[in-house]
């Protein structure tokens, strides 16, 4: 493979890249840097690339290291809110419970959609609904489901309790299980 | 539920358990939370429903991962 060659694949795979990055970082400016950091990087050490199937996979990888390099110095920017109320709303007071806490109404049975789950129009159902999910909750959760971090190293790499930590990942959990019921489970 | 039950130590309401469900997915429960779980999902018609649900959010994030990593 010519250099020439090996650098039009790496710039084929940007489009691909900035959108999880975008999704993760919730800044096109930070979401930028760090892709063009890892064709860079990747630009840098083809070498590495050798004997590796899957171009995509190897970039992502290095796009991840970069991101949570970004996460760390940015996390004061991370961390900070919107200001909506979107942000402090919780979803469980928004679940259908009687006064004493039991539930109202039985939860939706969403059956076993393991077919469904690996379809193309679930997946951008789910983008969607991340998509949704208010900035500092997203780069919360996202650390969690794509990043793989243990919550332990989230808090390390932020700054941040681990309190406030479990508060915005049980919102954006909870609200993105509202945002699949209404969009997926229940139009069905 | 009769307010009595909710002296016993280990009686969680759906809304506590709700909650707890959902902090399984980031942290480990001390250990008479996860026995107040497992005995009010016993009893619970509700809840059990609710803790498929998250088991399907986690099965379809786990999806959603190999196909944001490039596989």
């Amino acid at each position: 493979m010519s250099a020439t060659d090996f650098e039009q694949q790496l710039v084929a795979q940007r489009g691909y890249l900035m959108r999880f990055a975008r999704l993760q970082l919730r800044n096109d400016a930070w979401a930028e840097d760090a892709v063009s950091e890892t064709l860079l990087a990747a630009l840098a050490k083809p070498q590495a690339f050798e004997g590796r199937s899957q171009l995509k996979t190897w970039l992502v990888g290095i796009l991840k290291h970069k991101i949570i390099d970004t996460l760390r110095q940015r996390q004061r920017e991370v961390l900070l809110d919107s200001g909506s109320e979107d942000d402090s709303f919780d979803p469980l007071e928004h679940m259908a419970f009687k006064a004493d806490g039991h539930f109202a109404q039985r939860p939706s049975d969403w059956g076993n959609p393991e077919q469904d789950l690996n379809s193309r129009q679930f997946m951008a159902v789910l983008d969607a609904c991340n998509e949704k999910l208010p900035p500092m909750q997203a780069r919360l959760f996202l650390m969690r489901e794509w990043l793989e971090l243990s919550s332990d190293e989230i808090c390390k790499e932020l700054g941040l309790t681990a309190t406030n930590l479990y508060v915005q990942l049980h919102r954006a959990r909870l609200r993105l299980r509202e945002c699949l019921e209404l969009n997926w489970f229940a139009s069905r | 539920m009769n307010p009595l039950l909710r002296k016993f130590p280990l009686m969680r309401s759906c809304k506590e358990v709700t909650a707890l469900v959902v902090a399984q997915e980031d942290r480990a429960l001390p250990a008479t939370e996860r026995v107040a779980l497992r005995v009010h999902m016993a009893m619970c018609k509700a809840c059990p429903v609710f803790e498929r649900q998250m088991l399907t959010m986690r099965n379809a994030m786990k999806q959603w991962r190999s196909y944001a990593s490039g596989d």
